[in-house]
């Protein structure tokens, strides 16, 4: 009981009382912001901000789901060749019923998606807990097995969505509501969920005690396989919501799609002020710190004084430097 | 009935003996490649088995053996295994790296294999009896020229590169040497590595960054269809021309439909397999002279000519 004890009022003050630690993501976030505005005014401009946000949405939604992986302890290194195996697997079925159904197929293919998304991340969930294999490893045997099976499926070029869908689906990635393109509110409402079930249900308060402490976890009563199969099955499901929106943008799927996305998500979540090691989740954070990632790389596009072929390592400097910020702000 | 039996049994071995003279006149090429993991790799696999089934049907006394290898340790081990096996009349390779595969390569060509080298050379060109290349500075200096016509010697363009590598290098290089002293203006050059989902990024920060923009030139048909998508967002209409290079069937189907933005296209064919496997069958065969350097050029695919480049089945 005593991580639920521990962890229950914790939760509790961070609504009430402001938290500079839990604000550190907010804040480098601003200073990125201020900071391109000096370097080029194009960068606030309101299309530019939209393209950024908008395509730091795949990043984003899969790094909730990193969330309630991490917090609890584990690691998921699968989760990019994953997004390309369901883009795949989604864009193989869509065309299969695209002549019966027409657009039908597409909610139909998004439907597979998402199935397709929970048990791979139940594979790995078990792989983990009940097979009791390293996180580590057991993801990067996952990660190795999703990305040659889309290379398989797709003998190594690219599978394209059927023509009669792509006008239709299109939308999905390139659409908007009042405004407001529908990858960024996918985001959100994904987010909003996640940050629901992790800070104000039981499973939340679970995930994290699991994280904090697997024997006093285990002592209170909490079952340690269960808590962190169903944050693998939570992490497959947002990794197909991210396949689903992925799959309009480019209306393909390809071996090198979703590569190194894994660094890119852990980093997202780590920014956002999650701890590594477990015990402690920040949703909100965490979609901070996927659109600083994406900031930072149009940042160095906008700016003419880095060199094309210093670019990865200007981005490597300003993350270190974020990190630090967040540090020395607790 | 004796005799019977010594007839049948005379026959079976001379069945027999023809059957081996046979299996020994039988020459073997064996055609070592990477295995697909790419667009490009996968269309070298394709034209390799297409090639390797068209001669063993027109040649009955030839046999292509294709293997591919998902790395290049793999590659030394797939050349041991064969060779272990039987004796090679010629080895056709296409390395993974220069550096690991020139001892083993070498190895084969000292128990009397006939060696052809394609796309990437080995470190000892003295092992190779025949080499077969395109022309990477070619593509770049193609495609720049083409610009130059079309935007009538000046305009204001931007470039995407792929992955810092020899090939990269010398696109950017011979595109760059050969809009030099022109009115063609490079705004900015940026590496996307060959990628769709990165170059997609790269062309939409490019469009955000600057208000005009004539031409856009990506050095890889994957990063053009990015460039494509992020142009389309966007909804601008200074872009006068796309282009790429490689020769990937959804750009060659473009300039055969008459696109206005990309008409032309630069090939680096992946089917420079076959025409190295099949000059070496020629060389078995037909006792046709091959070894030599052979440079394929890389002639601006138009309208006119796409048709020889468009290869529908390919996954490339």
């Amino acid at each position: 009981m005593t991580a639920l004890i521990q962890s229950a009022p914790a939760s509790s003050a961070r609504q009430y009382r402001f938290s500079w630690a839990d604000a550190g993501p907010f804040l480098a976030l601003a200073a990125l912001l201020a900071l391109g505005f000096l370097i080029n005014p194009d960068f606030l401009s309101p299309t530019n901000l939209a393209n950024v946000i908008t395509r730091s949405a795949y990043i984003a939604i899969i790094a909730v789901g990193a969330t309630f992986v991490i917090s609890s302890g584990a690691l998921d290194l699968s989760v990019g060749s994953m997004v390309a195996f369901i883009a795949g697997i989604t864009i193989m079925f869509m065309n299969i019923m695209a002549p019966s159904l027409g657009v039908w197929a597409i909610p139909a293919g998004m439907a597979v998606a998402v199935v397709t998304g929970l048990l791979c991340g139940l594979a790995n969930g078990l792989v983990v807990t009940v097979g009791q294999i390293e996180p580590f490893i057991a993801t990067l045997g996952t990660m190795g097995i999703f990305r040659a099976l889309i290379t398989y499926m797709t003998n190594g070029g690219t599978i394209p969505i059927d023509r009669s869908l792509r006008e239709a689906y299109r939308p999905v990635y390139f659409g908007t509501v009042a405004g407001i393109p529908i990858p960024i509110l996918i985001s959100a409402a994904v987010a909003a969920l996640g940050a629901f079930v992790l800070y104000k249900t039981k499973y939340g308060r679970r995930c994290a005690a699991v994280g904090a402490s697997e024997d006093v976890a285990r002592y209170s009563g909490i079952s340690v396989v269960s808590t962190r199969t169903i944050a693998y099955v939570i992490q497959g499901a947002c990794v197909a919501i991210a396949a689903i929106c992925y799959v309009p943008r480019l209306g393909a799927a390809t071996p090198t799609t979703g590569q190194l996305w894994e660094l890119q998500v852990i980093t997202a979540v780590v920014i956002g002020g999650t701890a590594l090691r477990g015990g402690k989740g920040r949703i909100w954070g965490t979609i901070a710190g996927a659109v600083i990632l994406e900031l930072i790389a149009n940042l160095m596009v906008l700016s003419d004084f880095v060199s094309e072929y210093l670019v990865a390592a200007v981005q490597g400097v300003i993350i270190i430097i974020a990190m630090l910020v967040q540090r020395f702000s607790k | 009935m004796l005799s019977r039996k010594w007839v049948a049994a005379v026959a079976v071995g001379a069945l027999m003996v023809a059957g081996q003279a046979l299996a020994a006149d039988k020459k073997v090429v064996a055609v070592s490649i990477p295995a697909a993991d790419h667009g490009w790799t996968a269309g070298v696999v394709y034209h390799a088995q297409a090639a390797a089934k068209e001669i063993n049907a027109a040649f009955p006394n030839v046999e292509v053996v294709v293997k591919t290898s998902p790395s290049a340790a793999d590659q030394v081990s797939a050349l041991e295994d064969l060779s272990a096996s039987r004796k090679l009349d010629a080895l056709v390779i296409l390395p993974y790296t220069s550096e690991e595969l020139t001892q083993p390569v070498k190895a084969i060509k000292d128990i009397g294999t006939f060696i052809t080298v394609v796309d990437r050379g080995l470190t000892d060109a003295s092992i190779q009896d025949l080499y077969l290349a395109g022309d990477n500075i070619a593509v770049g200096a193609n495609t720049a020229k083409f610009m130059i016509d079309k935007l009538g010697g000046k305009g204001d363009i931007v470039v995407l590169r792929g992955i810092p590598t020899v090939i990269d290098d010398e696109r950017i290089k011979g595109f760059q040497d050969t809009i030099k002293g022109t009115g063609i203006k490079v705004l900015d050059i940026q590496y996307a590595h060959w990628n769709s989902d990165e170059a997609f990024k790269l062309m939409q920060d490019y469009l955000a960054k600057y208000p005009h923009i004539d031409a856009v030139w990506a050095n890889d048909d994957d990063m053009l269809l990015g460039v494509l998508e992020a142009v389309k967002q966007s909804g601008r209409t200074d872009i006068k021309l796309a282009l790429g290079g490689n020769g990937m069937k959804d750009i060659v189907k473009k300039v055969i439909d008459g696109d206005a933005v990309t008409p032309v296209e630069t090939p680096y064919p992946p089917a420079m397999i076959k025409t190295a496997i099949y000059m070496t069958v020629a060389n078995l065969i037909g006792q046709a002279p091959v070894r030599g350097h052979v440079k394929l050029d890389a002639p601006l695919i138009t309208q006119a000519n796409a048709k020889e480049y468009y290869f529908p089945d390919s996954p490339f």
